[in-house]
């Protein structure tokens, strides 16, 4: 019976947070700190010639200049990936700290460090860069064309890789007769996390060795990335992650910490700070790949798949950071999440004059869910089911198993998750009545659903480690390597140290949120959705561990076998008949500071975990079109989600509803533009880059389906970026309700909705007949 | 930190005007909504500002002796929102500066300096124009009025006078403009909050005693143009005429006549072209609601 787990306990961090005492990066820099700004490149694609650093230099207040011609020519990796022992497994080293070949508008040439940051910006402004214009390219098909502008020589037609899978016999498959053939080109665009806190870091030299603090939500690998850059050991390098303000997968990559790194050892060891302004955030940083995806779907009449084809077009933009794991993880959810006995899939990843896409919230899921869920209501059209009815009929079965992640659906979760949000939002009483819609103004329902996993095991390392100590005051200290990163990741360690330790009150546990790589046990960090499945495992382990040493000190005291106590509610106990034998406090204090054994009671383990999960679910929107004004409205949103055992049901629900919202500009606002003309990006800020508010949101409704995941010894798996990916599709599919027209690309703006009102004769065109008056 | 060379604080408008004078490339800066996201950007490094921030006495909306509505140039958009005399004589102009930004926006930027700034896009503008505001400057020779159409010289460019000193004092509505008046606004943005208009349209008229004829209709939009603009046809088509279906329709057609939106990576011409005619139709139709009457 969980005490602990389960419960809607109030954060461990909440109240210093809602009180604004909580210190990020920016409180902890010190105040003699000199300002580096970056000069990022205003070319889509050039060399640089020269740097005329002069002006610059003059500036009173400017201490150093550097440029791309003074950096060390050795290239390294930035993905947030587990370290790879295979070669061939690696991250692809395609990065300087600054480029003298320029490879996107807003790539790094050169950097000034001052004194304060008006004489750093000034100096900015006061260099004149030198380029060799070079042809560019922005989107993914046109630059693995023969001949297109090439971005790295080792990439021939810019494809940094292509992976496929085969099952049955397509072109044999699609001979039969009969056929329906439901083909369609899917768009989903570049978009970026927009977490509140942007990326920034300080560094300086301390007794030989460069410490690096910085708002990342991996600083065990930034560890080994930095070594690499800087062509140090490992153990060179200190990093420190205070608390962040939100990551969502672009702060799993490296993004200026090597710079900064190496920016201090170019100034004596001075401390020096790298704040990115929100412009730079939006292109300088990472961004979510955006993917062109085309399906060819033959089904037969009775609504099942005979066939299908699926081409995935990612978009990787200038440097390789994450890669091909995004579009593989993307396509290889296609033939689980409908099982099809002759499918085709193929995926490429092609470098573009764009900024580099890395990691973010869902990790090519929320592309993959936009295509393929589109295609399936697309189907269902088709072949004239309800698209509710149309997936029951192809969505992945219970007892599916998949025999690369060694994964299996145990229980129906497709169906529990359809049933309950059908009913949340009574969706077959909704959509009778809104079929009878047909003025301006019309209504409709759509749903949509996704497959994920948790963690990355069998793809790379699974792995966490943990340290617990136990204070004097019968209290637990604990440290591991997950990074809290506003998701509430602590909170949820504090309920399972308290269960599996047997404490009082979460309460009791310490979670040492701040991760520093001298001290904290090496752990991967926040991503993948991993931290709480893949922590419970260490907790689990190194409770176990803690328990027996303090039940083996207490067989001292008490005289009692080991194997005759527990530890519950903070005391030890008699297992037979419950008798409380001492508090841990009493042990800790009678350990500590006995004259014969004193010990100082502390477990430490990693666990290699071999296991992953799925974790399923789906979105159920409702929207009302306004089709002379070509706007959407959302009504009514509800995400169900099986992610196990909830740890915590608010922090639970509180995560659903972020998620939801990324989903929401997702699908009706976001997108990062960029000059056809000159590849410059056009609204890089937070005005013109349509993030949704939630004026735009209705009420976010979360509900849960809870089946316990039997490989997880907490039964929970992946929550944080699950919530992101059906909500997009969702909406496209209500706006297909409402209005007939099915929209193959995202986000649907009033742009695409006029352009497609237009094609459908939903609309006049007024300004046409208003000049032939 | 901003890249600011001097800031220096106007204790009245006096004191202003004579800072003005002293100093006549320095920026003037209220709210700094405006300003201080420009400086930011590198825009005006190195500026000289004067604040005028501090001048209470600019503050307000009140009746003036011709009971014409008089709106102190540093009243905040919350508060303009809120006025009791806005919200009975024109309250339009209340709902329209309560879609800017965010409510922080809101309460620190003034009407004062949405005009000065010289965009289109302000949401106070097309309002003031469809309501044929009149703006008060101050300079060392005395007041100076014009009306708001005349004082939007080009994009970005007000007729505000450095060698006078002048800085703007107030906005002032006739009561001839909105005695019996009723307006609607509607901004048509790609979200519901920290937006700046793809298009603002604000339509207004004045029904017969009988509420069966339109007597005035006036219309005039905001990013229809480099500055806000009024229509002229489509208001001819309106005044004098019956509020029915047809009506509204040839007014909002009429329109097309006058506007001139821009293609741009926002907005694309014929889009803006498209609901500038869907937005004066169903502002129209509001507007006559409004004023008590029905569409006949």
């Amino acid at each position: 019976m969980s005490k602990h787990v389960g419960k809607s306990v109030t954060r461990v961090d909440g109240f210093d947070k809602a009180a604004g005492r909580t210190k990020y990066y920016e409180d902890r820099v010190p105040s003699d700190a000199l300002y580096v700004r970056i000069k990022h490149a205003e070319r889509a694609h050039a060399m640089v010639k020269s740097i005329d650093t002069a002006a610059a230099s003059a500036i009173p207040g400017v201490v150093k200049v550097l440029t791309c011609f003074d950096v060390p020519d050795t290239p390294f990796p930035t993905a947030g990936h587990p370290w790879s022992m295979d070669p061939g497994h690696q991250d692809v080293a395609d990065r300087h700290l600054l480029n003298r070949h320029v490879r996107y508008w807003g790539d790094d040439v050169a950097v000034v460090i001052a004194e304060n940051e008006v004489a750093a910006m000034r100096g900015v402004r006061a260099l004149t860069v030198e380029y060799e214009d070079l042809p560019f390219v922005l989107d993914a098909q046109k630059a693995m064309e023969e001949g297109a502008p090439q971005l790295h020589e080792r990439f021939p037609r810019n494809i940094l890789k292509h992976t496929d899978m085969r099952k049955g016999d397509y072109a044999a498959a699609i001979q039969e007769e009969g056929l329906i053939k439901v083909e369609g080109w899917y768009d989903t665009p570049t978009v970026q996390h927009c977490h509140i806190e942007n990326h920034g870091c300080f560094a300086y030299e301390e007794n030989g060795r460069v410490v690096v603090v910085a708002s990342t939500q991996i600083p065990h690998i930034i560890r080994r990335v930095v070594g690499q850059a800087l062509g140090r050991p490992w153990g060179d390098i200190q990093i420190i992650k205070p608390y962040i303000g939100g990551g969502f997968g672009n702060k799993q990559d490296a993004l200026y910490e090597p710079l900064c790194a190496w920016c201090t050892t170019q100034v004596g060891g001075r401390c020096v700070r790298i704040d990115c302004a929100r412009e730079e955030t939006f292109v300088s940083n990472r961004v979510r790949h955006a993917i062109r995806f085309h399906i060819v779907s033959w089904l037969r009449p009775d609504g099942t798949f005979a066939a299908r084809k699926v081409e995935c077009y990612s978009n990787q933009g200038a440097y390789a950071s994450h890669g091909h794991s995004i579009v593989a993880k993307a396509m290889g959810s296609f033939p689980q999440h409908y099982p099809c006995p002759n499918m085709e899939c193929d995926a490429w990843t092609v470098f573009t004059n764009r900024p580099a896409a890395g990691a973010m919230r869902g990790y090519g899921m929320p592309q993959a869910s936009f295509a393929d869920e589109s295609n399936i209501d697309d189907c269902a059209r088709a072949v004239g089911m309800d698209p509710m009815e149309f997936r029951r009929k192809n969505i992945m079965p219970v007892g599916y198993h998949d025999a690369f992640s060694g994964n299996t659906n145990y229980f129906d979760t497709y169906n529990q998750c359809m049933d309950k949000g059908a009913a949340f939002i009574d969706y077959a009483r909704k959509r009778a009545e809104f079929a009878a819609d047909t003025g301006p103004v019309r209504r409709g329902i759509g749903l949509a659903t996704f497959w994920y996993n948790t963690a990355v095991y069998p793809i790379s390392l699974e792995t966490s480690s943990n340290r617990m100590l136990l204070n004097l005051d019968g209290t637990v200290t604990m440290q591991c390597g997950e990074t809290e990163i506003g998701q509430g990741a602590d909170t949820a360690y504090a309920q399972m140290t308290a269960e599996a330790v047997g404490l009082r009150s979460y309460r009791d546990v310490h979670v040492v949120s701040c991760q520093d790589t001298d001290i904290t046990p090496t752990g991967l960090g926040a991503y993948a959705s991993r931290q709480t499945y893949v922590a419970g495992f260490s907790i689990r382990q190194t409770a176990e561990l803690l328990k027996e040493k303090i039940l083996k000190y207490a067989c001292e005291v008490t005289r009692q076998a080991v194997h005759n106590m527990d530890i519950a509610d903070g005391n030890i106990i008699r297992k037979g008949d419950g008798q409380v034998l001492m508090s841990l406090s009493e042990l800790a204090m009678t350990a500590q500071y006995n004259p014969v054994h004193s010990e100082h009671i502390t477990a430490e383990s990693t666990y290699t975990i071999r296991n992953n999960a799925y974790s399923f679910g789906c979105t159920f929107a409702e929207v009302e079109v306004d089709i002379p004004l070509c706007k959407v409205t959302l009504k009514k949103v509800v995400n169900v989600h099986d992610c196990g055992s909830l740890i915590n049901p608010a922090l639970a629900e509180a995560q659903v509803h972020g998620g939801m919202s990324m989903a929401i500009g997702y699908g009706l606002s976001e997108q990062l533009l960029f000059d056809e003309k000159t590849g410059k990006p056009l609204n890089n800020n937070l005005l013109d880059y349509k993030l949704s508010t939630f004026m735009d949101h209705p009420r976010l409704e979360a509900e849960f389906v809870e089946n316990a995941e039997p490989t997880s010894p907490f039964g929970t798996k992946a929550l944080g970026e699950p919530p992101a990916c059906s909500g997009a599709p969702a909406i496209r599919n209500a706006i297909l309700n409402a209005t007939g027209v099915a929209i193959d690309r995202n986000p649907i703006n009033p742009h695409v909705l006029f352009a497609e009102f237009t094609k459908a004769g939903l609309i006049r065109d007024e300004w046409q007949e208003g000049k032939e008056e | 930190m901003y890249d600011m060379k001097a800031l220096y604080e106007a204790e009245s408008v006096e004191h202003a005007i004579a800072l003005r004078l002293e100093h006549p490339t320095a920026q003037i800066i209220a709210g700094g909504s405006d300003v201080l996201v420009q400086m930011r950007e590198g825009k005006r490094a190195g500026a000289e500002l004067i604040s005028i921030y501090g001048i209470d006495a600019l503050r307000g909306v009140t009746l003036d002796e011709e009971e014409n509505l008089r709106i102190g140039s540093l009243t905040s958009f919350s508060h303009i929102t809120r006025d009791a005399l806005i919200q009975e004589r024109c309250n339009v102009l209340g709902e329209a500066v309560d879609q800017v930004g965010s409510p922080q926006i809101r309460n620190i930027g003034t009407i004062g300096g949405n005009t000065c700034n010289g965009v289109t896009s302000a949401d106070s503008a097309s309002t003031l124009h469809a309501w044929e505001a009149i703006v008060e400057l101050t300079g060392k020779n005395g007041v100076r009025r014009l009306p708001i159409h005349d004082f939007y010289l080009r994009a970005g460019k007000v007729d505000l006078r450095v060698e006078e000193g002048e800085i703007q004092t107030a906005i002032l509505i006739p009561k001839a403009s909105y005695e019996r008046t009723f307006g609607h606004y509607i901004k048509y943005g790609m979200r519901n909050a920290m937006e700046i208009a793809t298009l603002g349209c604000s339509v207004n008229v004045r029904l017969s005693p009988d509420k069966t004829i339109i007597e005035r209709c006036r219309i005039a939009y905001g990013v229809a143009g480099p500055v806000p603009m009024r229509c002229p046809s489509a208001e001819a088509a309106a005044n004098g005429h019956r509020p029915t279906e047809e009506l509204a329709e040839t007014f909002s057609r009429a329109v097309l006549e006058d506007i001139n939106p821009r293609d741009s990576w926002r907005a694309s011409k014929a889009f803006r072209q498209h609901i500038a005619v869907e937005m004066a139709r169903r502002c129209l139709i509001k507007s006559i609601r409004k004023a008590g009457g029905a569409l006949q």
